[in-house]
């Protein structure tokens, strides 16, 4: 198995990479948890006009916070994940010399994302959801296989919200400046995948449109999951359709691309 | 004889000479100074017209999502607090304009960590001409105008659609509002420059102040727990921003119950935390230790 060795070392070097910088991890923790304390209280009012919407106790809703604001690096929700190397990479020419190397590139990028993200999750996400539990009453399972379940969603999640930042950050090898690309990513994801306001929590027609859609894989599904208001099969099986279908679509277009690559020498 | 006479060089140099004008010029210094370096950013940005176009409408899109939330919370409900929609929206129109004004003219100091981590921040330290006025103008982003657009936008229309009782004194208190907050704001901003000489990569803490305190103030005091709102009335005066003033306008008791007349002390306050800013500004400047890179 000397593939699965090869991407292990290439996630550790994610995980690494974003593990270096200490100070700027501490700022972003604070900075989640500051942000997680308006949330709440804005999220409790409204709550507190109208108990029990979307289905969630005042409990659920707090939680639902907390694990926005714990999960919202870990998804690079509003970009900042490996996407945006790829992006500088496509445009600067870098990317002929990872077509080079004897390696799948999107399995490559995947692998750096996923340690990124489990460095994230670790050290910007445990601490502010530590915080939020201990100042508010939250609806947290007792089981172990719920914690397990919740696990699974998570890591399926990470897959669906790599699949739709490599998507995007393909479309440099057409139109080079990836900034109007990480704009409409920033928008789509932050509403898209409920993280102004969950998604049961939006008018009916519309909260069903966003919830087919692959955003809501990525914080409205742990969510559910974690508080025992989603079927696990269901979940799981709505995440995994979209990681294959986007991954999928990834590898077409990724074989579009590649093709379109000149290198110029130098 | 090639080059240019010297008197030529030294007029086509003179923009950058701290001029010896008459009557404590600093501050005309600094203006001329921001003026200049804002106009090469902006000259830099018009090169890609459509781009610019394209990041201004992105822009607002991205702040105005703020302002949807809000509306789908009111989809749901009523009243928030005990605030109606068109209080809200005031509440948030002030606070967005505020800090778009600020956002707009201090907003790119946060690149300011990353310049003393590669040492060219020594640049500006060289050059004869106040170095605030250039970090401030560093980076300036037109594409900010997005903000203050929809921010107007909002205030606008929660200013024909909300049931006050006008008075001269109330009109005339949201405009030095907006002003006043956009100072407070901007003293935040200079505030979070000065701590970045103390923790480089920590730039982000600043958010939870400036992007943390503009989402706090467009809900309505009532939302949240008395703590919270005694420590940003008190500790980070961003109440008076809008909190103080806009209950005034819309006759609502005031938050932890301040008498009236503290409704028009905003540009007082202000004014005292610009000068706190100002003094933690020059207090890190000077203990500024090139990295020698």
């Amino acid at each position: 198995m000397g593939s699965a060795r090869l991407y292990a070392a290439v996630a550790a070097g994610g995980f690494r990479r974003y593990a270096t910088y200490r100070a700027a991890t501490a700022a972003g923790v604070f900075t989640n948890t500051v942000f997680g304390l308006i949330l709440v209280h804005t999220y409790l009012a409204l709550w507190d006009e109208r108990p029990h919407l979307g289905g969630y106790d005042q409990a659920q809703a707090v939680t639902y916070v907390w694990l926005g604001q714990a999960l919202y690096a870990t998804f690079a929700i509003q970009g900042g994940g490996v996407e945006k190397d790829l992006m500088a990479r496509i445009r600067t020419g870098e990317i002929a010399i990872d077509l080079y190397r004897p390696a799948d590139l999107q399995l490559w990028w995947l692998a750096t994302d996923l340690g990124r993200a489990l460095f994230q999750l670790v050290g910007r996400g445990v601490v502010p959801f530590a915080v939020g539990a201990l100042l508010f009453p939250t609806a947290l399972p007792r089981d172990a296989g719920t914690w397990a379940a919740f696990v699974l969603a998570l890591l399926l999640g990470l897959v669906v919200s790599f699949g739709i930042r490599y998507l995007f950050a393909l479309s440099a090898f057409w139109l080079l400046d990836g900034q109007g690309v990480s704009q409409a990513m920033m928008i789509l994801g932050i509403f898209c995948s409920g993280m102004t306001l969950p998604l049961n929590a939006f008018p009916a027609g519309f909260g069903e449109v966003l919830r087919a859609l692959p955003w809501a894989a990525q914080v409205q599904v742990p969510a559910d999951v974690l508080m025992g208001e989603a079927s696990w099969a269901d979940a799981f099986a709505f995440q995994a359709a979209w990681a294959v279908a986007l991954l999928g679509a990834g590898r077409l277009v990724q074989a579009a691309a590649t093709r379109r690559v000149v290198v110029q020498g130098g | 004889m090639t080059g240019r006479p010297v008197a030529e060089c030294a007029a086509a140099a003179r923009p950058w000479t701290p001029e010896p004008a008459p009557g404590g010029s600093r501050l005309t210094e600094s203006l001329r100074t921001y003026r200049l370096v804002a106009g090469m950013w902006i000259r830099s940005t018009m090169a890609y017209r459509t781009s610019f176009a394209l990041t201004v409408v992105g822009n607002l899109l991205i702040t105005g999502l703020d302002f949807a939330t809000i509306l789908l919370m009111f989809a749901q409900v009523d009243s928030l607090g005990g605030w109606s929609l068109p209080e809200v929206a005031l509440l948030y129109g002030v606070s967005a304009t505020a800090f778009g004004v600020a956002d707009l003219v201090m907003g790119s100091m946060d690149v300011l960590g990353g310049r003393m981590r590669d040492g060219s921040f020594d640049t500006l330290l060289v050059r004869p001409a106040p170095v605030l006025a250039q970090v401030a103008a560093d980076h300036f982003a037109l594409r900010r105008l997005g903000r203050i657009t929809q921010g107007a936008l909002v205030l606008g229309w929660g200013l024909v659609s909300v049931d006050a009782d006008w008075s001269p004194v109330k009109v005339l208190l949201l405009p030095v509002a907006v002003l006043s907050g956009a100072a407070l704001f901007g003293a935040l901003f200079v505030a979070g420059a000065s701590f970045q000489f103390v923790a480089q990569d920590a730039a982000e803490v600043q958010n939870a102040f400036t992007y943390g305190g503009t989402t706090l103030l467009q809900y309505p005091p009532s939302v949240f727990g008395r703590d919270l709102v005694r420590s940003v009335t008190c500790l980070v005066p961003l109440a008076f921003v809008n909190w103080v003033p806009v209950s005034y306008v819309l006759d609502r008791p005031l938050p932890l119950g301040l008498p009236a007349w503290t409704a028009a002390v905003s540009p007082v306050v202000a004014g005292v935390c610009c000068a706190l800013a100002g003094l933690a500004w020059r207090t890190a400047l000077r203990s500024y230790r090139s990295t020698g890179s």
